[in-house]
């Protein structure tokens, strides 16, 4: 397949206004102010070794598109540093020559944080993949960029810990410490924001730094500014994350899933709400609306009553969980809720939960040929009826496919917006719809964005929920740490 | 009642990128994790099912080789298994271990313990051999019911599926009979924390092949190890006539 070489300026002006369109046209290489591409690159290969280094088309393109709806933007150069020192000596190159750094983990954002906007280096970590220092005893280990979050659980396998945060693609745990990723267990272990201890850092000078001092993983510390917590969420914009320090958790001795029915949305969160009230350690607690039910129904081949779904996840030992479902049960009855069905084994429990798992599939299928656009606000549970319910008029007066699927534990959920990327007029509509979304989110003192992060497409509204002041801080401190804005450009603020 | 015996290799991680030494008389195993074999996990989750349907009463973890595999034994004791056996073999003699030492080392602890069963895993991820189970039941001459995908017990028979190539064998053993465990068997447990202290106060004995009468002796000498070729890159053409000239050229046509 050829590419055209020159970018046609009418086509961009037109995709200006949406980033949803997914292009293969290839911008043409971003031109060095000093010296030229010549000397930088083999500075480059001193650094990282002859393989480190590519400029091919594929490896590029590669690298220049996650899992989002965001057209590629492949960088000018891909970099493979093995490790902090080499990422350390790619950055003081960059920094002396005004290049672009962007850090790449897996590559399975849902936010485009990874385009390279202006060109640049990319940083791919992925040679840097060892799981360091675990202390069993302390619950804490450090792992390098290339580690996902499967990856560590499969090493911890033997020691009876693992790490709880599953955002659902096999991410790199650095990357989902840059982004500040959650998931379906958050209501009960926390995001990324609750357990990263300490990050080490490459800034854009390639200093190296350690948010909470080398090698110090205590459990609490009121030492300092909170460094730690300000690189997670930066996606990229203030340094390269090269190593983090991962709270762990006691694998649970049983587990227990459960899936019920209910005669409204409102009912479904209302239970939700009084499910955390009494205290019961849900883990997980997921709301699927009446239409996912049906699309899951469909694509499955299942039979689950087509209305508002929560599917449970209880962790315990075997004398609590009964008592968690008991409880449990009883609140969703008191609701209106009804079929509770629940599953001990894994082999039950997974064929359970099969529908959720599939949700995003099962939503595609809906329009096959399509495209899908996961919405992400959050929003205080005691919000979360209204914000669903005007959510689903806005979809229905719209004619828009946006079946959904939330951590209502954490008041957060996502309409999966299925459309098809050749129809303009729809994807303006879903764009719109968004936007709407969101700032129906806002009004109700919630966020943009739960857990995707703001990336290319949500930075004017993170300038809307934070406020101008807040903003001016945050692009202060982004001042301070990356002076010739080299980091990630484009992205967040 | 029963006892069942089952085996733990020590083996590199599977998530390991293995290196050969730079004398080419093996691969790196200094500082590089190691955990059970995947198979052998497979093949306790199933001992202990057993045990939890109360077929069996006992299930005891054996493992081979230098003081490291009492961790891959305390494992298994954390996945369910009462006790441990740790037959002591290092040095040379843990270098040239192979499946029919091995074999003769369980065929000998199955019959001083009297097991009515010995699972296995079916083969090791280091050596791919695939030939423990085999041997130790020819030793025994006792049946064998190999890559076995599900398991149920009828009485003093076993009903095994096993997996094969044409798709699925269902055969019917009696006791005492050797097992391997394939991929599909059962998916294994996590250890979870309590149960890993528990497992710190289960006994493992220690034993010598020398008291079970076993001679170590390998007919087996490794001459070198060498990593499988690099790939070479591949070759883009511009038309269908060079690229039949390009395959005419390297002989592939």
């Amino acid at each position: 397949m050829t590419f055209a070489l020159r970018p046609t300026r009418r086509l961009y002006a037109h995709l200006s206004t949406s980033n949803f369109v997914q292009c293969r046209t290839i911008k043409k290489e971003h031109t060095l102010k000093n010296g030229g591409w010549e000397r930088v690159i083999p500075a480059f290969r001193s650094v990282c070794g002859e393989d480190g280094v590519s400029l091919g088309e594929a490896v590029r393109e590669q690298h220049g598109r996650d899992e989002s709806v965001h057209r590629c933007r492949p960088p000018d150069v891909v970099v493979w540093p093995r490790s902090v020192e080499e990422v350390s000596a790619l950055a003081k190159i960059c920094h002396h020559h005004h290049l672009h750094i962007i850090p790449f983990g897996t590559g399975t954002g849902l936010e485009g944080g990874v385009g390279a906007l202006k060109g640049g280096v990319c940083f791919s970590l992925r040679n840097m993949d060892r799981v360091l220092d675990l202390h069993q005893e302390d619950f804490d280990v450090s792992v390098e960029p290339g580690v996902t979050r499967k990856g560590l659980n499969s090493y911890l396998r033997d020691t009876g810990l693992w790490f709880p945060v599953d955002p659902g693609a096999d991410a790199s745990l650095c990357g989902m410490a840059a982004t500040s990723a959650s998931g379906t267990n958050a209501v009960r272990y926390g995001t990324m924001r609750e357990n990263v201890l300490n990050l080490e850092v490459v800034l854009a000078d390639g200093s190296i730094i350690h948010t909470a001092g080398r090698g110090r993983r205590p459990r609490k510390t009121s030492a300092g500014y909170n460094l730690t917590n300000l690189f997670v969420g930066s996606e990229g914009t203030l340094g390269v994350i090269t190593k983090t320090t991962l709270r762990l958790y006691g694998v649970p001795e049983a587990m227990v899933s459960a899936v019920c029915t209910f005669p409204s949305v409102q009912a479904a969160v209302d239970s939700t709400v009084q499910v955390l009230q009494t205290g019961v350690p849900i883990a997980r607690i997921e709301f699927l609306d009446d239409v996912m039910i049906d699309a899951c129904n469909s694509f499955n081949s299942l039979s689950y009553p087509v209305a508002p779904t929560l599917f449970l996840e209880f962790h315990g030992t075997e004398k609590s969980l009964e008592e968690q479902v008991t409880v449990t049960e009883e609140i969703t009855q008191a609701n209106g809720g009804s079929d509770f069905s629940w599953a001990r084994d894994a082999e039950t429990r997974g064929r359970l939960w099969k529908a959720r798992h599939d949700a995003w599939y099962a939503a595609l299928a809906l329009r096959p040929g399509c495209k899908a656009y996961s919405t992400d606000v959050c929003v205080p549970l005691s919000r979360l009826p209204q914000i669903i319910v005007e959510t689903k008029e806005d979809l229905m007066l719209n004619g828009l496919t946006g079946p959904i699927a939330g951590h209502v534990g954490d008041g957060n959920f996502h309409c999966i917006m299925v459309m098809d990327p050749n129809d303009q007029d729809e994807v303006i509509r879903v764009h719109e719809f968004t936007e709407r979304l969101a700032r129906r989110a806002l009004a109700l003192d919630g966020t943009c964005t739960g857990e995707h992060g703001v990336g290319l497409g949500k930075r004017a509204l993170l300038r809307e929920e934070m406020g101008p002041l807040a903003i001016e801080v945050m692009q202060g401190l982004k001042a301070t740490l990356d002076p010739k804005n080299l980091m990630n450009p484009g992205k967040v603020l | 009642m029963s006892r069942v015996l089952v085996g733990v290799k020590r083996v590199i991680d599977y998530a390991v990128k293995i290196r050969v030494k730079p004398d080419h008389s093996g691969v790196v195993t200094d500082g590089v994790k190691h955990s059970m074999n995947p198979f052998c996990e497979i093949a306790v989750e199933e001992a202990v099912k057993l045990k939890e349907k109360k077929f069996i009463k006992e299930v005891v973890a054996v493992s081979c080789g230098p003081t490291q595999v009492t961790e891959t034994i305390r494992t298994a004791l954390a996945m369910g298994c009462d006790r441990g056996i740790h037959v002591e073999v290092s040095g040379k003699d843990y270098e040239a271990m192979g499946p029919l030492q091995i074999s003769k080392i369980f065929a000998a602890l199955a019959k001083k313990e009297e097991a009515s069963l010995v699972i296995l895993g079916k083969q090791a991820i280091d050596d791919d051999c695939n030939q423990t189970g085999q041997m130790t039941a020819a030793l025994l001459d006792w049946p064998q019911g190999t890559f076995a995908s599900e398991v149920t017990i009828d009485g003093e028979k076993v009903k095994v599926v096993r997996e094969i190539d044409g798709g699925l064998e269902t055969i019917k053993i009696s006791m005492p009979a050797v097992l391997t465990a394939d991929l599909r068997l059962n998916t294994p447990r996590y250890a979870t924390l309590p149960n890993i202290m528990k497992a710190k106060k289960k006994k493992i004995a220690t034993m010598k092949p020398a008291d079970l009468g076993v001679d170590m002796v390998s007919r087996v000498e490794v001459l070198r190890v060498d990593e499988p070729p690099t790939r070479l890159a591949g070759v883009k053409v511009e038309t269908v006539d060079d690229l039949v000239a390009k395959l005419k050229a390297n002989g592939t046509i």
